[in-house]
This record gives C-alpha cells, structure tokens and sequence, in this order.
C-alpha cells in the first residue's frame, strides 16, 4: 500500500463514497433478486477504490465520462442516490427521465458529467472532445473517462489515444482491467500482460496501479491530473482489479474460477480501506459503524423515493428528441 | 437577416425577380457559396471551428472548400484530422457539448460509414437520453455522374434519415448551399449537410450577400405548374427543371419541389403540390430501394390518395453499388432525360 498524503478528513470522505457505492450495489442487487428492478443492472462490486479513487482527484470544473461500472464517481460528482435509483427503476424522477437504461447515458452537465453508451469505448473520443475544448479556449481543465479491458481491442481506443496524442490534450483514460469482457477472460482477448504498455504506442506514458487500493489510484490520478492541467498532455492509467460478480444482473459468471474470486474478495477495496483506516487508528468501529449506518439510510430513502416517483408520462415520449 | 432572394437559383431557364438577383458580383458557384458561409460564420462566431482531413494550410481540403480558412483563422480553429473518422467525430461531440460548433468535413459522404456509430448512437441519441445538446455540423460531399467509382459517389442520407435524433439537409443551389449551412450550424442538434459534388464549380446563381438563412425542414417550390409534380432535393433539382422546361415546351407542366431538408421532411408543401397536381413523381441520386422517395410516396399515399389521378412514381439510382465506367454509371444514376420520360408517362396517364 501507497504511503498517503492525506488529511483525516480525505480518508475519511474516500471511505465513505466507497461504502455509499458499495451499499448502493448491495441493495440495488437485493432489489433485483425481489424482482423489484427494470431491466438490466450492473454490479460495481469490485470497482468502488477506482470510480471513487480517481473521481476524487479532479476539480469540479473537470469533465468526466464514467461508465456503467463508476458509480462512485458518479456519486462523489453530485448526482444524489435518488436520481441513480430512479434512474435505474426506470423513473420520471431519474437523470434520464426513463429514456436509458439503468447507469447508460447518466450525463448531467450541471456537474461536469457526460452519460456513456453500450457502445463502449465511444465514451474515449466525446472526453477527449471535452479536452479539445478546453485547449481551445485556453481553460486549465482536465477530461477523464474509463474503458474496461474489453473495449481496449476496439479500433475506436487506438483512434481516440493516438489523437489525443496529436492534440496533446489535458486527457486522462483509465483502463478498467477486470480481467473479463462479459465471459472472455484476457488471455482470449490479447497477447501482452499489461494494458498500460499500448500507450507507448501512441507516444504517451502508460502507468499500472493497484485497481483495489484507492489512495494508490487517488495517488496516481492526481498526478496525471496535476500533469495534464500544467500542459503535460493525456495520460493512460491502468488499474487492475477484478470483477467481483457477472457481466450484469442475469449472469452468475459460472465460467469464472471460484478460487480467483476467492483470491480476490481477500483483497476487496472497501472491507481493505476499512481495516486500513482501523489498523492505522483513523477510525474506530463506532466511526465506521456511523458511516455504514448513514449509507443504509441514504439509499434506503432513494429506493423509497425512487419507488413512489411515477413513470414518465407516455404522453411525452416523443418529447426531447431534438434540442430548441 | 434575409429570408428569400427572389433569384432563379442559378438556373437559366427559371426568370429572376428582382434587381438584386442580377447583381453579377454576387453570382456565386455553389462550392463558393458554402466556403463563403463557413468563413462568414467563423467571423460572427468564436465558437464555430473546422475539423477535418487535409482541411488546413494552402492545402485547403480534397475540394478546397476550406482553402484560406487556417490563414485567417489560425490552426487552432482550422484543425487538420489524422485518419480516424470515427475518433473525429466522437471528439467534435465532446467539444459540442462543451458549447462549440465544430463543423466537420467528410473527405467524400462515402467515409461517413466510418463514423456511423459516433453519429447515429451517440450524437443522436444523446439530448433525448440526458438532454446534453450536441451542435455539430457533419459536410459530406456527395453525389456521382462525375466517374469516381463505387466509394467516391454515394448519397446515404436515407441512413441517417432513419436514425432519430439527426437533422438532414441537402441544398440543390449555391443560395441554398449557403443559407442551410448558416442554419445547420447555429441548429443546436447534429446536423448531416449533403453538398452535392457534381453542382461545386458547374452550377452558379445569385447567392445574398451577409447573413442569410435558410431555415431547415422549408421545401421550395422553384417551379409551378398544374400537371403534374417533380418532388426531388440535392443534384438531381437541375437535372428536374432541365425536364421541366422541356416538358413545358410541350405543354406540360410540372411542380418541381425541391424538399431542400430530407429530415425533417416538409410534409405540407409535399401534400399541397400532390393535392394540387394529384400524379407526382419523386426523385433523387440516392438508390430508389427504400430510399427517401419511399417515405415521400408514402405519404402522399396515406393522406392525398383521394386526390391522386396515377400512381405515385419514383426515379432513384440502381440497386447496385455505384458503378465506375460511363455508360454503367449513366445507367445507374437518374437523370434529365430518364426524368423526362417517366414524367411524360405520368402526364399521359
């Protein structure tokens, strides 16, 4: 684990976005099971340390594009747990006023956020667009989005980092490496052992940190973060973790070992910080006890919320197609 | 800001109006026209920016439509592309929602496959998903007759017609080049603006000088007559009025409606002329298979049926990939002539 530079406060803010994450999976897959979800969900189990870690190290002018394993960072950017619930249920009440699916297409620009679509990495050009921008007008702002190990053999990845390679852009990409693309483990999907090493290729640095440590990656983002904004240009930061469930709700991921799972849940981001925190005389149980308890009932209400918000009228499905 | 020019739109046979139209200064080819429009926006507004392959420096673009753009601009608004249609335009979306108009050009309307994905799923689909506007404006230089083979003389506006979210423009004279190109651009949507290769330096008409739009989703009835009605956009308007005229010599006369913006389309003039004239006929380069001009047919059968005197006819290209060699891409493609003949058809009917 990374020395940290820190305040209490900071820890302390890092594990509690990480346990809002966490709760909010745990109760939204509990909802699904009952029956209760519409549609698809996606675990973040396993992803909390890097949508939280790096989603922390940016200011809120930054722009950031997460995608549909980055609850934390969308959390910690301002979009409330009832907005996601309602989102996810299908809502009038949810960012996407029932028109996507579950975390798809969660943007909001009130708070620097830009929806993605299945259509993954088509999140990599649009942030790095976001970047262009800023270079345009002079603005010290950064972009950062996400990709999952899967979508780095998409013809889109090598487009989007060799451009942002010529523009030079305050463009930060972080590649989710969790080892599977829906049930296609890495071996099956390329021939080289670190993903890090394609940015060399394009002529940017490429760094790997530890995915379930979430001061390492904070550490790591902040870094390319401070870089980019001084002019440094983009930055490829590969976190490798594991995805701790299936590819969504309906898929127990059997073709996973157990023992690789087991291996990992050993190194689980949240339970590790918590007892990291504790060993380090940060917190005690009654401080974490406080914490979890205050996650419960944040979500606990947005489920409440989200339940009771109507469906969007059928009257306004042709509404919003086109902006005035 | 100037609505209508009372010009003949370039086309000889068709009298002008006005004094203004006469004006020889302002006689514009329509490849002029559509570089006098990106210079004039990129003046009024800070935010309007170029994108594209080989656009900058004395270069200026395949068709040198961006020539002297950079000079005056500088490279940061006038930005070279490498290769990589679908990182260009995923990227003019991000800058979009940012609140700048990137104006892209597409090499040839061909390559635009190549970002179908970052257009038709992510630009358009993007403000009724999370209402996060996305203003670009795609240029893609289209249409054959000019001998350059299967992937340099496509015309796939009816791809992006089918995909919710994408406004579709094809302008069919240098009036109409600039003034759809002033309104794609301040349009707050993305906008795919279909400028007709084979008009760039052969079709020249009065062009109103400063700021002058022409609103999207307006046809233009540029012809009037009792008979029958020429619908069609894009090239193939020229090559209706050159029918047109020769079918008046004999004492036939048609509507030619130039619809000016595939999507959205102006369903009242479309109705108005076919009520009007009850036999029409739809035209355009693109092929006849499920093309534009079924939609328009459509249409018209649907809620003018009790007006109609024949069946509604359509004249598209082929269904074959757009063929090299003279006599095959003649035969491929639609017009004055094969125009001509069905219309007399129809007349007859």
């Amino acid at each position: 684990m990374t020395k940290t530079c820190l305040t209490r406060d900071q820890q302390l803010e890092l594990y509690y976005w990480m346990r809002l994450t966490r709760t909010l999976d745990e109760m939204a897959v509990a909802l699904w099971k009952q029956g209760r979800g519409v549609g698809g969900m996606f675990s973040q189990r396993g992803h909390e340390a890097i949508s939280v870690g790096s989603g922390f190290a940016l200011g809120p002018d930054d722009v950031v594009a997460p995608m549909h394993r980055d609850h934390g960072c969308y959390l910690l950017r301002g979009l409330t747990p009832r907005r996601i619930m309602s989102n996810l249920l299908g809502r009038a009440t949810g960012v996407t006023r029932g028109r996507d699916a579950n975390m798809h297409g969660v943007g909001d620009l009130n708070f620097n956020l830009i929806g993605f679509i299945s259509h993954l990495p088509q999140s990599l050009p649009v942030a790095l667009g976001a970047a262009m921008s800023f270079v345009y007008r002079g603005e010290a702002r950064v972009a950062m989005t996400y990709v999952g190990d899967g979508s780095t053999s998409e013809g889109l990845f090598h487009e989007t980092l060799n451009l942002a390679a010529v523009c030079q852009a305050p463009y930060i990409l972080i590649i989710e490496n969790n080892q599977y693309a829906y049930s296609t483990p890495l071996p099956q999907q390329m021939k080289i052992e670190h993903l890090a090493d394609r940015a060399a290729a394009y002529g940017i640095p490429g760094v790997i940190v530890d995915g379930n440590d979430v001061e390492a990656v904070y550490a790591v983002v902040k870094d390319a973060v401070d870089r980019a904004r001084a002019g440094g240009g983009p930055m490829v930061i590969e976190a490798k973790t594991m995805r701790m469930m299936g590819h969504a709700i309906h898929d127990g991921a059997e073709y996973v070992p157990r023992e690789l799972l087991a291996e990992w849940e050993r190194r689980d981001p949240v339970v590790t910080y918590e007892a990291r925190l504790m060993a380090a005389g940060v917190v005690d149980q009654v401080e974490i006890d406080e914490i979890k308890q205050r996650c419960a009932v944040e979500i606990t209400d947005a489920i409440d919320y989200a339940e009771s918000s109507p469906f969007p009228d059928v009257a306004t499905v042709t509404e919003g197609v086109y902006a005035l | 800001m100037t609505m209508s020019t009372g010009s003949n739109f370039g086309f000889a046979d068709i009298e002008p109006n006005s004094q203004e139209a006469l004006d020889e200064s302002r006689q514009l080819t329509y490849i002029a026209a559509i570089s006098e429009a990106l210079r004039e926006e990129m003046e009024r507004d800070p935010n309007v920016l170029m994108m594209g392959e080989d656009i900058a420096g004395s270069f200026g673009g395949a068709f040198k439509v961006t020539k002297g753009l950079e000079e005056q601009f500088g490279a940061r608004r006038v930005m070279n592309m490498p290769m990589c249609e679908l990182g260009f335009v995923g990227a003019a979306t991000g800058m979009a929602l940012m609140g700048l108009r990137p104006v892209i050009e597409m090499q040839f309307a061909d390559f635009i496959t190549s970002a179908f994905d970052s257009i038709v799923q992510y630009a358009a689909t993007n403000y009724y998903r999370w209402q996060g506007a996305v203003p670009w404006v795609i240029r893609a230089p289209s249409d054959g007759g000019l001998r350059s083979g299967p992937f340099h003389s496509q015309n796939p506006e009816a791809w992006f017609a089918h995909a919710p979210g994408l406004k579709v423009v094809t302008p069919a004279t240098p009036a109409d080049a600039k003034g759809l190109l002033l309104a794609a651009i301040r349009d707050n949507n993305p906008v795919i603006y279909f400028e007709a290769k084979p008009l760039y330096r052969s079709l020249k008409g009065y062009v109103p000088p400063g700021d002058y739009v022409v609103p999207i989703g307006v046809a233009n009835l540029v012809r009037s007559g009792d008979d029958l009605s020429i619908i069609t956009y894009g090239a193939q308007l020229r090559e209706a009025l050159t029918a047109a005229g020769r079918l008046a010599a004999e004492g036939i006369h048609a509507d030619v409606l130039d619809l000016r913006t595939v999507k959205p389309l102006d369903t009242e003039a479309i109705l108005t002329s076919a009520r009007k004239t009850g036999k029409v006929l739809v035209v355009h380069s693109a092929t006849q298979l499920l093309g534009v001009g079924a939609e328009v047919a459509s249409l018209i059968a649907d809620q003018a049926f009790e007006w109609l005197d024949a069946p509604v006819r359509r004249l598209g290209g082929l269904d074959v990939p757009v063929p090299f060699s003279p006599p095959l891409e003649d035969a491929y493609r639609p017009n004055a002539e094969k125009i001509y003949q069905i219309a007399k058809e129809l007349a007859e009917f």
